[in-house]
């Protein structure tokens, strides 16, 4: 089990929802998107599947340069693949901006 | 030509199996009254899976639902089959428990408040296993301390199904729901091959696997209490009834007399089938779901 974790103090947009969205079953994951306290965004993951730090990071980078939102991000991951993980964000953000 | 004159009710109708556990839970629920309890942002997860290197879900894969069904108090407490196979750790038996207890202390002091488990489970979850045990005794001595003042309705729908230890929660319910494509026993299949041979129980055979276990079967031959199709609404409407009813006069864990006759009257010089059993035990003459 690997923990990771990423800032992304450029999202400053102010959110007042949370949203809780998945299940940590096979090649799925759960998030939890609520406001940040201070500036910026955080993200912290926790997945089962080892070494995958790098594809995290390009994932995260691609959902930031279209996302602003000052939001609290936890993950625990059973093996989503990148394409699942974008996926579960957006549907998280479709949550907290309805 | 309206679509319901097109398309056939089930291809209209919202499926009971495709709905996540939390989903299940709120569809039950008169409209608005729905309120979770110790949700995912609370953040109590088992404290054992990570140690063991497994990701931890942030509500241990048990959702507790608390509101209104057909205008009277209930609690409903959902199991997640797609996290560890709806096992039972320390966590999420406890928040079981503590629901089932806190119904019964409303129960106590006037307020009726009836639980519908949705157990889609393998029962105890390994990677807990000793807290996991203890978790199940607690929750079938909390069902049995509540049963006495308003019913506690078991839900299985499928496709998970309910085995293990949490079997033994559905038996000691007041009523037991089932679908077609879900199944109940105390062992599972592989369970039942690995401990017995191949000989005794194909786990790979699908048609023998719902025969014995299916829901159809247990209904037929009266361990369950309704068959119910893979359909929200008349789920839900299953369940509004029997909270309606309240506990029934005896319970089916309490009929022993029945039971050990039943046994006893058993002729297992030949092998017993199915069909047979449902008109023996239950003088039920359907046939579905067997070969």
């Amino acid at each position: 089990m690997e923990q990771i974790e990423f800032d992304y103090p450029a999202a400053k947009r102010r959110m007042t929802k949370k949203a809780y969205v998945g299940v940590v079953g096979s090649g799925d994951m759960e998030v939890l998107m609520e406001p940040a306290g201070g500036d910026g965004a955080h993200v912290s993951i926790t997945t089962s599947v080892n070494g995958f730090q790098d594809s995290w990071k390009a994932v995260f980078d691609r959902f930031f340069s279209k996302f602003d939102g000052a939001v609290k991000i936890q993950i625990n991951d059973a093996g989503a693949t990148p394409g699942s993980v974008l996926l579960r964000l957006e549907q998280a953000v479709e949550v907290i901006e309805q | 030509m309206s679509t319901s004159e097109i398309f056939p009710a089930f291809v209209n109708r919202k499926s009971f199996i495709e709905l996540d556990g939390r989903a299940r839970a709120r569809s039950l629920f008169d409209e608005g009254t729905a309120k979770e309890l110790v949700g995912p942002f609370d953040r109590v997860q088992s404290p054992w899976l990570p140690i063991q290197g497994v990701a931890p879900q942030a509500d241990d894969g048990c959702i507790v639902i608390k509101g209104k069904i057909g205008g009277l108090p209930a609690v409903v407490i959902s199991l997640e089959g797609a996290f560890q196979g709806g096992s039972i750790g320390e966590v999420s038996g406890a928040k079981m428990t503590a629901a089932l207890d806190l119904a019964t202390r409303d129960s106590e002091t006037g307020k009726k408040t009836a639980a519908v488990l949705l157990l889609e489970t393998g029962g105890v979850r390994l990677q807990e296993a000793n807290l996991g045990l203890a978790a199940i005794a607690e929750v079938i001595s909390s069902i049995l301390a509540l049963r006495r003042h308003a019913p506690v309705i078991t839900v299985v729908a499928g496709t998970v199904g309910c085995f293990g230890g949490m079997s033994l929660a559905a038996g000691v319910s007041s009523y037991v729901v089932m679908t077609k494509e879900a199944r109940l026993g105390l062992n599972g299949p592989e369970v039942i091959e690995q401990e017995s041979g191949i000989d005794e129980f194909d786990a790979s055979d699908r048609a023998l696997i719902w025969a014995i276990h299916g829901g159809e079967q247990r209904v037929g031959i009266g361990e369950a209490d309704a068959l119910v199709e893979d359909d929200a609404e008349k789920i839900a409407s299953a369940i509004r009834g029997y909270v309606q009813a309240g506990p029934p006069s005896e319970h089916r864990s309490e009929q022993v007399k029945l039971n050990r006759d039943r046994i006893a009257a058993l002729d297992t010089s030949t092998q017993i089938d199915p069909i047979s059993l449902r008109k023996k035990w239950n003088g039920n003459t359907t046939t579905g779901g067997a070969r």
